[in-house]
């Protein structure tokens, strides 16, 4: 019963999606009809129940994998009664038609979130952007119905499921996917909101403040989905690096680059009024980015070390949904943004003139990514195998991703529509001696080597002295929520880049093939390996390795890398054993044994790898506390507002 | 100059989607190519596992195509395979095994239920002969050709459509 519930529940909300677009289409067109405030609450209220039916459906599933219920199909293939029960929970959405589902909820829910809360916006705009995004809604919900339906029976009943994907039996995985999605699908918000303002030619200052904390939300539940799935990649496939350039990463990395440069050109126009047109292409492209990369981890189309559900048909359903309304929307913006009248202008040197440097970097980045992840589609049709890895996008980013930092750091020392340069030089002087100091020392004590890592720390310093100058000289109370965000996010890039750097510059790796009782030395550490042992977790039985370290004349520790190996589906998984200390990180992965009793191992001394993700994980943190900020200077206006 | 600017992500996007639709359409080779094919069979010798059948000695597996089947009485789909495997042994095809982590009794039980199609059955209790092939998962068949060298390796259980395909290989592997 839960299952046909389930089924039941999606298809009403299909139908309220139905309805939620002829309604807007009545609400937006009917200006002067004096029903139109009747309109809008039917409206507001279609919205919220079509997300609250999108939830319940999905929350339906949960339980089906919850009570492990092996007579659905897809419970049987991506679920196993022995499960611990975060894994079953999360075996609902670490399948296609799963994660499909969450991706029509979240979808949903961020309509009825526009419905809910959304107050500022014209009502024509928001009428046309419920509309818009009950549009997208529809596509995807037959997506669901024609060609991925979850709730499929399986008769007669499996006796027992086959498991989950080893791989994506960890905490951190089980939670990866429906980060990213509240990223990727918290951006069609701003695409409806961009459609809808296409539709109206409403676009100015108070569009942009509507639209500026969903961009922000999307943007920040990105951040964390790409730090997350990158230390996930790190330790869980034990091959030592933080970022592959593999498609489906790109594919996360896309939308975000578009969405960056979103929140920085959303900003000039809600606080300036100016790039108007560059706003709206933006909010498409970013959304474009996120349906183009569910496109190429769906449709198979590329090799990566972690498509899923490989599968032509619904690759060709994605490509025709990505066609209707990428495409469409592109054309109306085509026919339209001719009639939106151009903003305010501003000199060259100016915030603005810096967002827009910022903006276009970032664009530069987004296009190299794009066609690198591209190319081997291109080259294919040409009749080429190829695939592009880090040394192009390595060498071809580089040399921008240090101009964004400049850009980055000069930026906030800017102000707004007119500046001049002596100031800027002026302002800028401690944040430049200090990336040039940093840039002396590590240059003499490397002897010249590594020289673009051994610059891209001391830019790193630099921007580190820069993101904090504006709350430098102020009144610490009294600076706003958002400027914290700004300093705390810009600091978190510099931290994070730092950490690159210094990882690409300063590792050292070792890979060794010892006996028992043998020892190996890494940087500054002397590992010994103690033993290999069996051992068995619930669902899994493993080659163990006990490794002791020694760190100079410190205290020994030790250190536990596995093979493990799962039943069901049977496979082999490498699990690195990492230790964290203050400057870097021990990784050690243990290898195939031979027939004279040599173990493999791998080892590398990572030096500040962690400031990767703890960069990512402050450039989230900026991200939210300007949320903050910006919603509660919302409320603050509106009530002001209500008085007056 | 403007008129053309505000049409060209239109048209940029028309072009990629043009490109993902023709790779769509015309998929490219997704095989996956074991970096072990063409390659000489690694150096195994693994001990019988059950008493009367030999083991695997990599040195003996020449003079004749064959097919070496990397399999686990605890794995699903070696059952599924099983009835395939049979259909090839009686084509005349020596199959050879290896068994991965597992004991003589769930093996004997495993080819008491769904027939034995095996020459030989290597013992392989740590999965490192099965690393050495480079095979990532049970089951997997290898066709060793008449030299001793991995001729074509088919990942995952044989099916019914396989069967043909697996005959062509050993022929071509002559």
């Amino acid at each position: 019963m839960i299952a046909e519930a389930g089924l039941a529940a999606l298809w009403l909300a299909a139908a309220f999606a139905l309805v939620q677009l002829m309604l807007a289409w009545g609400a937006a067109k009917q200006g002067e009809n004096p029903n139109v405030g009747l309109m809008m609450t039917a409206l507001r209220r279609t919205a919220l129940v079509q997300g609250l039916l999108a939830l319940l459906s999905f929350a339906l599933l949960i339980a089906l994998f919850v009570r492990s219920d092996m007579s659905v199909v897809l419970v049987a293939t991506n679920s196993h009664s022995l499960k611990p029960l975060i894994y079953k929970v999360a075996g609902a959405w670490g399948n296609h038609e799963g994660s499909m589902l969450l991706w029509v909820t979240v979808l949903a829910t961020a309509g009825a979130g526009v419905a809910a809360f959304e107050r500022r916006l014209a009502s024509a705009t928001l009428a046309a952007t419920l509309g818009a995004q009950a549009a997208i809604g529809l596509g995807f919900y037959a997506f669901l119905a024609f060609a991925s339906n979850p709730f499929v029976r399986l008769d007669p009943p499996a006796p027992d499921g086959q498991g989950l994907n080893p791989l994506l039996q960890d905490p951190g995985l089980a939670f990866h996917p429906p980060t990213l999605y509240l990223g990727y699908v918290g951006l069609s918000v701003a695409f409806s909101f961009a459609v809808g303002a296409l539709l109206t030619r409403d676009v100015g200052p108070a569009f942009a403040k509507a639209m500026r904390p969903w961009v922000l939300g999307a943007w920040i539940f990105l951040t964390i989905g790409i730090t997350a799935g990158s230390y996930w990649a790190y330790y869980e496939l034990g091959w030592g690096g933080w970022w592959f350039w593999d498609p489906v990463e790109n594919a996360s990395l896309m939308p975000w680059l578009a969405a960056t440069a979103l929140l920085h050109s959303v900003t000039v126009l809600a606080t300036r009024d100016g790039l108007r047109a560059w706003t709206l292409m933006l909010a498409l492209v970013a959304f474009a980015m996120s349906m183009l990369g569910t496109f190429l981890v769906r449709s198979g189309i590329l090799v990566s070390v972690h498509a899923f559900a490989v599968d032509p048909t619904r690759g060709t359903f994605i490509l025709a949904l990505l066609g209707i309304y990428i495409g469409g929307a592109l054309a109306l913006f085509g026919a339209r943004v001719g009639t939106i009248t151009q903003g305010s202008t501003f000199q060259l040197v100016s915030r603005e003139g810096a967002l827009v440097l910022n903006n276009l970097l970032l664009s530069v980045i987004l296009g190299v990514v794009f066609i690198g992840t591209l190319y081997p589609l291109a080259a294919q049709a040409a009749g080429v195998q190829l695939s592009i890895g880090a040394p192009f996008f390595n060498k071809a980013l580089v040399p921008v991703a240090l101009a964004l930092m400049i850009a980055t750091a000069a930026g906030p020392l800017l102000r707004w529509r007119r500046d001049n340069m002596n100031a800027l030089a002026k302002r800028a002087l401690v944040p430049t001696a200090a990336a040039g100091v940093a840039f002396a020392l590590l240059f003499a004590l490397t002897g010249g080597a590594h020289f673009v890592s051994v610059l891209g720390i001391a830019l790193a310093i630099g921007l580190g002295v820069a993101s904090v100058a504006p709350v430098a000289r102020r009144n610490l109370r009294r600076t706003p929520l958002h400027v914290w965000g700004m300093v705390i996010a810009h600091l978190g890039v510099a931290v994070s880049i730092a950490g690159m750097a210094a990882d690409s510059a300063f590792k050292t790796e070792r890979l060794a093939a010892i006996q028992v009782g043998q020892n190996v030395t890494v940087g500054p550490f002397r590992v010994t390996l103690a033993d290999v042992r069996p051992t068995v977790g619930p669902n899994w039985s493993a080659l163990e390795a006990r490794l002791q370290v020694r760190r100079g004349d410190g205290a020994m520790f030790e250190l536990f890398p596995q093979q493990r190996f799962f039943s069901t589906p049977p496979t082999n998984t490498n699990e690195a054993a990492i230790t964290t200390l203050l400057d870097g990180q021990l990784y050690t992965v243990l290898g195939q044994g031979d027939d004279k009793g040599r173990w493999q191992l791998r080892l590398w001394w990572k030096p500040f790898v962690t400031l990767i993700w703890l960069g990512g994980g402050l450039i989230a943190l900026g991200g939210l506390i300007a949320l903050i900020g910006r919603v509660r200077r919302e409320r603050r206006v509106a009530e002001a507002e209500s008085w007056a | 100059m403007r008129r053309v600017l505000i049409w060209a992500p239109l048209v940029l996007f028309a072009a990629v989607f043009g490109l993902v639709a023709s790779g769509l359409i015309k998929p490219g080779d997704r095989t996956i190519h074991s970096a072990m094919v063409g390659k000489p069979l690694p150096v195994l010798a693994l001990p019988a596992l059950l008493p009367g059948k030999p083991g695997i000695a990599s040195a003996e597996l020449k003079g004749k195509p064959r097919l070496l089947n990397v399999f686990a009485s605890w794995c699903i789909p070696c059952i599924a395979e099983a009835p395939q495997l049979m259909k090839l042994k009686q084509a005349g095809v020596e199959i050879d095994a290896i068994a991965i982590r597992d004991t003589p009794a769930a093996v004997q039980a495993f080819l008491a239920r769904n027939g034995d199609p095996y020459a030989r059955i290597g013992d392989d209790k740590a999965s490192r002969a099965q690393l050495a092939l480079g095979s990532s998962g049970v089951p997997e068949t290898f066709v060793i050709d008449a030299a001793g060298r991995i001729a074509y390796q088919h990942i995952g259980d044989v099916r019914e459509d396989d069967v043909p395909l697996l005959l062509a290989e050993l022929e071509k592997a002559k």
